[in-house]
């Protein structure tokens, strides 16, 4: 009797566990975590590299503010149940179209932000077209579209250009200092933390975002399609529009990503933005979003370029100078984070298929 | 005579309507025919496309010289046949793959050496390690994917970022060159032989992968599984077991390609080595009029197409097209054939012609 009674208790206890802490807010926390840890890590092993500074910390984000642009998009249409894999080649051709633009300084460089957008929302409404309304595999369709762009790069420039423009280097090299955030040197001079423009964007849209995820009509239908399109459809979801604006905004999101990808690393250059795919790819994964669709926050993902930007920065410090090794690591951790995922969904069966953001 | 006699006029009619028929609802036909308008283009252009002269002992003209450059891409074709069949989803690591196994071979083969002309280890087991690397490859594919569950792309995503690097720490972060002559013979010409070595093993694995899937079970199987996998499942056939085997035959068959490919050029470069093959490879296969979504395959459709996208793209050099801007027009034949080849599309069509047609009828009435 009283172990019976025992085992009942654990039971609900069990449940209780699950209900208070879901697949989602689980994946995070995980993420997180292993973010802090790492930080935490680099910053007793390389004690010399000051990691516990402010503006060390905002300087990751500064360095990666266009990762995050290109993996908010990602988010979107993995939790939408597709993929994007264009997102690269996109950063790569509006940096080249801008700095082809702006070679001669006759355009004005304010131009460089609605071409940037164009190119991104075109790429995103093709590509959401023949994917939604087709039917076409995602995978195919933005694979194309990334070998399009990248083609695109060298029939528009073969060469690297520096971009010079006055406006623009303004734009790149202009600083916002944080009051208060700062850390005093050895000889007394302030270190305060800043933002660059660029980062300064990217934080907004991923305000926006998350906004849009948690409370608009079009958040939750991207949820309801990726985590299960059938009844979604029964709901009264426009599963096709869903999921071609899906795809749109991606679009867009990739076209602000070359943007301040361009502001970051101020030249056109033919082999700008290759593999930033895998890159978004894995900060989003990394982040908490499955691949299968309907699960996911775009804050996870926030914390998954965090992690990216990490491994970037630390691996050169272990002596490791190959710039391919960073690669080798993410792809690694992108496979633990899969792996993960695939424990999860089957130690959680089906509740995978069903969208769990509570 | 008699019978010629009885099928006059309408026999006729009726037999090339079948011809018709049976052209427009065979799946190469879309391939043969772009072939076809493919080489009548170079026909007009070089009035010397069909001439085949035997210089320094080795044949050589246009059309063995388009076979040599296509034999890459057939043998790795050939896998992404069996991939795309098996799973419905495309192994985009096939160029990092190649790349991998050539950094094994020429590893085993120079040691540390950067540039020598002496072997270190025996050419045989060098090009069965780069195969086993290969091998390998495909088993962490097929894992991920049959085992896993993954998507085949997402799975073979992490190959195709993360393969190069890795080949490249294999070689030290160099471009290894490999000076013995014997390493050339896989890749350009075995002494006393007049064809391309790499003609004759392109053929042979097309003849073996013909056999295969045509004596033994495994084309149905693959088809099966391929069509749909629970089902293939309820009658006894290890779904998990043919996908991942899709998955090696794919890994050594890239192998293959990769030792290949750098031995025609006498180096591993690992960052060059089969860059974007993933690409012709899937056009390939969409040419051959294999479906994507996976299920019925032929091998010969496959082959076809490799051999058309060869054509294209050596006409496309000779034009001045240069290799990184060709990335448009394969993106561009590609998307078109998706779309052509898509139930909505095709539904879209049979509307239009159904209204058109109901059209002509309301009026002549």
């Amino acid at each position: 009797m009283k172990d019976s009674s025992k085992s009942i208790m654990q039971s609900q206890k069990l449940i209780l566990k699950r209900k208070g802490l879901s697949d989602t807010k689980l994946l995070l926390l995980i993420t997180v975590s292993l973010f802090v840890i790492l930080y935490i890590l680099s910053a007793i092993l390389f004690a010399d590299r000051n990691f516990a500074k402010y503006s060390v910390f905002f300087n990751l984000f500064n360095n990666k503010a266009y990762l995050l642009m290109l993996a908010l998009g990602l988010t979107i249409v993995m939790i939408s149940g597709s993929i994007d894999i264009s997102v690269g080649g996109v950063t790569g051709l509006v940096s080249m179209v801008i700095a082809t633009m702006l070679v001669d300084s006759t355009v004005s460089a304010v131009w460089s932000i609605p071409v940037a957008l164009a190119i991104g929302i075109v790429f995103g409404i093709v590509q959401g077209y023949l994917i939604a309304y087709m039917d076409i595999q995602p995978f195919i369709v933005t694979l194309s579209g990334m070998f399009f762009a990248r083609g695109m790069i060298s029939v528009i420039n073969p060469r690297s250009v520096p971009i010079t423009d006055e406006m623009f280097m303004c734009w790149s090299s202009a600083r916002v200092y944080i009051p208060f955030l700062y850390n005093v040197r050895r000889h007394g001079t302030h270190d305060v933390a800043y933002l660059t423009p660029a980062a300064i964007v990217a934080i907004i849209v991923m305000i926006v975002i998350i906004i849009m995820c948690k409370k608009t009509k079009f958040g939750r239908s991207l949820y309801a399609i990726g985590g299960n399109p059938q009844s979604a459809l029964l709901m009264g979801v426009n599963v096709k529009r869903t999921k071609f604006l899906a795809h749109v905004l991606c679009g867009l999101l990739a076209g602000i990503g070359g943007l301040l990808y361009t502001l970051f690393a101020p030249s056109g250059n033919p082999g700008n933005g290759y593999g930033y795919e895998i890159d978004a790819i894995s900060s989003s994964v990394i982040g908490g979003v499955m691949l299968s669709g309907g699960v996911g926050l775009p804050i996870g993902t926030f914390f998954g370029v965090l992690i990216n930007a990490l491994i970037e920065r630390v691996v050169p410090l272990l002596g490791i100078v190959d710039a391919s090794w960073p690669r080798i690591i993410t792809s690694a951790f992108l496979f633990a984070f899969i792996v993960l995922q695939s424990v999860f969904a089957r130690g959680t069966g089906r509740r995978l298929t069903r969208s769990r953001i509570t | 005579m008699r019978f010629l006699n009885i099928r006059t006029g309408v026999s006729i009619k009726s037999g090339l309507k079948t011809i018709a028929k049976s052209l427009a609802s065979s799946r190469l036909t879309f391939s043969i025919v772009i072939l076809l308008i493919v080489l009548v283009q170079n026909i007009i252009t070089t009035p010397t496309f069909f001439k085949v002269s035997i210089t320094n002992g080795l044949l050589s003209g246009y059309i063995p010289n388009i076979l040599d450059e296509a034999s890459e891409l057939v043998i790795v074709t050939l896998g992404m046949t069996l991939v795309i069949a098996a799973t419905g989803g495309v192994d985009i690591s096939v160029g990092a793959i190649m790349a991998i196994s050539a950094s094994f071979c020429g590893l085993m083969l120079n040691g540390s050496e950067y540039r020598t002309d002496v072997f270190h280890n025996p050419y045989i087991l060098a090009l069965l390690i780069g195969l086993l690397g290969g091998a390998l490859c495909g088993v962490f594919n097929g894992f991920l994917v049959s085992y896993l569950k993954m998507q085949p792309m997402i799975a073979t995503l992490i190959l195709f970022t993360a393969g190069r690097s890795i080949a490249k720490q294999i070689t030290h972060g160099q471009t290894i060159y490999i000076m013995n002559p014997v390493y050339k013979y896989l890749g350009v010409q075995i002494p006393g032989v007049p064809i391309r070595t790499t003609i004759i093993v392109s053929t042979v694995i097309i003849v073996i992968m013909v056999l295969v899937t045509k004596l033994t079970s495994l084309g149905l199987y693959v088809q099966s599984v391929g069509i749909n996998g629970s089902p293939s499942r309820l009658v006894g056939l290890n779904s998990r077991m043919i996908k991942l085997m899709a998955f090696v035959i794919c890994g050594i068959l890239s192998g293959i390609a990769g030792l290949v490919g750098s031995s025609s050029i006498g180096s591993v470069n690992s960052g060059e080595l089969g860059l974007s093959i993933e690409m012709d490879a899937i056009l390939a296969v969409a040419l051959g009029g294999n479906m994507l979504g996976g299920g019925k395959f032929s091998i010969a459709g496959s082959v076809i197409g490799a051999y058309t996208i060869q054509a294209i793209t050596t006409t496309l050099y000779a034009m001045s097209v240069r290799a990184d801007q060709l990335n448009v027009f394969t993106a561009f034949i590609i998307i078109v054939i998706i779309v052509a080849s898509s139930d909505v599309f095709k539904d879209k069509v049979q509307k239009l012609t159904r209204k058109v047609f109901s059209k002509n009828v309301s009026v002549g009435g």
